[in-house]
């Protein structure tokens, strides 16, 4: 099946070409990390934990949302999304890969990692969270494997995958989970230590992750003879809606209960995010610019006129992405640690060098999700003609 | 009532003077009553503490005694860099030291007072039940112990950690030491450091080195499980508070002030 990877236009090559140049800057300064020390990003002493554990975070829920098309399609029989599923579980495969190399990368003595297996700590969520992480990959990757190789032979899949693929339901919810508990169960950390973060965790990966798929099933209509169809762009759109409404809710209770009970260890973190304090406003705009998207998506959404228009969807899913991104991906890990156990504020900004390892990673994941749609589209025959 | 706290208080700051010119464990539990010292468990088996009498310690602001024989005999590397900086034993304002317990009408002199701090050796300590490689572990002494041939530096005991108690080698240490002590480990960099209460000097029946060199005696070490020790003595007699109590991790370093 891989060999469809190899054969493509023109278009399809410099895009591989760019994401790999992409990789390869990364790599430059990945070494520069390795041979520097992680004092190359802009980590410190109070803020210990940066942008690659945010964008860990984030990529974890998207991971965990392709249950949102796997759930409706096998347990509810949805059909419709059908010609989807796949490309969800391939966004999953991606996604958990990128998790598994932001946490190697953000280690400071990465060779020893094997360390998690060789002296395993079951008190630690960590070794949870690799648990759950590397067999959601595994779920995954046979997944889609047994299935578009069905697919491929014409006919109907093994009867075995089907206990696996609704295995994997529960744990898609476990991956996020378990992600969310290595925060929330941190008395040192007020910010972080609230029964709500896994659900909020939840509401806003299911509100992400089907947008980044309704924005790349769109991506994959416009130069491709793939065509899910409108009713599953709708219906998934219908699950953004619902999981963006979810999380608009969770974000106001944590607030009522920081501010109402005004006690000055939750509250400072908060103020921090969105007013800035000891005139420190890192984050101000982007937390703001988060709020509205999200406010201003939801109401696209929960409008069934603009909902049902290609542009304005667009646009809604753009912004919740975005605003999912922001919360996540900068907000959430930092102001764990702004102000410090010793209500101190320490100023983090990534570096540089740090940003373009970033990038790589996701660049990895983007080349991930280009080589395995075009698998699964030539295996239907759908590329573009 | 009054009278008999002061000659108690006469007596514990003798005791507090005598230790430091006495640098032997033996004398940190109880000789007359045989069982305390190192390799003889006392009663109730060992927990070393500690108990810093910010009376004593605010005569002489500007004192790092205890920070700078900190570092020589345990390699501690110096950055310049705020964000790289590597700390065991260092000293903060009171307000951060003791966010939860100040209030605007206490003594000014205290709320501006500078607080040695240091790894609190907790008896419940977060950074063990996190740690994913049982690179940091508590001794059935209560040392909270590190492994840096076993920490793959993923700084979740940083985040775990109460006290910020913890550093961690951003960039080379080696290069960051002015004199190198042969006698202790160096670190590499992208593992997590902190206060080991001097183990290796318990191990050979000293204190610890901060405990010897404080020339104000305000740092007392001893077995908090053995009630004739000093440390136990001096909290039978005086209200004695600990960082963030209410989080339950119970710090062995109790705070005079």
């Amino acid at each position: 099946m891989l060999e469809n990877a190899f054969h493509g236009d023109r278009r399809y090559w410099t895009w591989i070409g760019f994401l790999l140049v992409l990789m390869g800057v990364g790599a430059f300064f990945y070494l520069q990390q390795l041979r520097y020390g992680l004092g190359i990003t802009g980590m410190s002493r109070d803020v210990s934990w940066g942008f690659y554990i945010a964008q860990f975070t984030f990529l974890v829920g998207i991971a965990a949302s392709a249950v949102m098309v796997v759930l409706p399609y096998y347990l509810h029989d949805v059909k419709v999304f059908g010609r989807i599923t796949v490309l969800g579980e391939f966004i999953a495969v991606s996604a958990v890969t990128m998790c598994l190399a932001f946490i190697i990368i953000d280690l400071g003595q990465p060779q020893r990692a094997l360390n998690m297996v060789l002296h395993p700590s079951p008190r630690s969520i960590l070794f949870w969270d690799m648990i759950v992480l590397n067999g959601y990959l595994v779920l995954n990757v046979i997944i889609t494997r047994v299935t578009l190789d069905a697919e491929r032979n014409g006919e109907a899949p093994p009867r075995w995958i089907r206990p696996v693929i609704i295995l994997s339901i529960p744990w898609a919810i476990s991956i996020h989970t378990v992600t969310a508990f290595i925060y929330s169960g941190l008395a040192a950390r007020p910010f972080w230590m609230t029964a709500i973060l896994a659900p909020r965790f939840l509401a806003s990966a299911f509100s992400s992750g089907p947008a980044l798929l309704i924005l790349l099933c769109l991506i994959l209509i416009r130069f491709t003879k793939f065509d899910p169809g409108w009713e599953a762009i709708q219906k998934l759109a219908l699950v953004v809606t619902y999981a963006v409404l979810a999380n608009i809710f969770f974000v106001l209770m944590e607030l009522f209960t920081a501010l109402y009970s005004d006690i000055p260890e939750h509250l400072l973190h908060f103020r921090y995010l969105y007013l800035g304090l000891d005139g420190h406003h890192e984050l101000v705009p982007w937390m703001w610019t988060s709020a509205f998207l999200v406010v201003a998506s939801a109401v696209i959404l929960v409008t069934p006129r603009l909902r049902r228009q290609k542009r304005w969807l667009v646009a809604a899913c753009i912004g919740v992405v975005v605003a999912m991104w922001i919360e996540k991906g900068l907000g959430m890990v930092v102001t764990g640690f702004v102000p410090s156990p010793l209500e101190t504020v320490t100023r983090y900004v990534p570096t540089f060098p740090e940003v373009a390892i970033t990038v790589s990673v996701y660049a990895l994941g983007a080349l991930m999700v280009t080589v395995f749609y075009r698998i699964a589209l030539s295996v239907r025959g759908e590329l573009a003609g | 009532m009054t009278v008999d706290r002061r000659t108690f208080l006469k007596i514990a700051g003798l005791g507090a003077l005598g230790t430091t010119g006495v640098y032997s464990l033996p004398v940190l539990g109880s000789p007359e009553s045989g069982p305390g010292g190192h390799g003889v468990p006392a009663p109730g088996g060992t927990r070393w503490g500690m108990v810093i009498d910010l009376a004593a310690c605010r005569h002489d602001e500007g004192c790092r005694d205890c920070i700078e024989v900190c570092g020589r005999v345990h390699n501690v590397p110096h950055h310049d860099d705020p964000r790289h900086e590597i700390k065991w034993i260092w000293k903060v304002p009171y307000p951060e030291a003791f966010p939860m317990q100040q209030h605007e009408y206490q003594e000014p002199a205290l709320l501006g007072m500078a607080v040695p701090v240091m790894c609190n050796h907790c008896d419940n300590p977060p950074c063990v039940r996190v740690c994913p490689t049982q690179a940091t572990w508590k001794r059935s002494d209560g040392v909270v112990m590190m492994d840096w041939h076993r920490c793959i530096g993923c700084r979740y005991c940083m985040a775990a950690c109460p006290y910020g108690s913890r550093s961690f080698n951003w960039v080379e240490p080696r290069e960051a030491l002015e004199h190198q002590d042969p006698g202790f480990p160096t670190r590499t960099r992208g593992v997590v450091e902190k206060c080991n209460f001097c183990e290796e000097r318990l191990a050979k029946n000293e204190l610890p080195a901060c405990v010897t060199a404080c020339p104000h005696g305000a740092l007392t070490f001893g077995n908090l499980a053995d009630p004739d020790s000093p440390v136990r003595r001096i909290l039978a007699g005086r209200m004695a508070i600990r960082r963030k109590p209410s989080l339950g991790t119970h710090p062995e370093i109790f705070y005079l002030v």
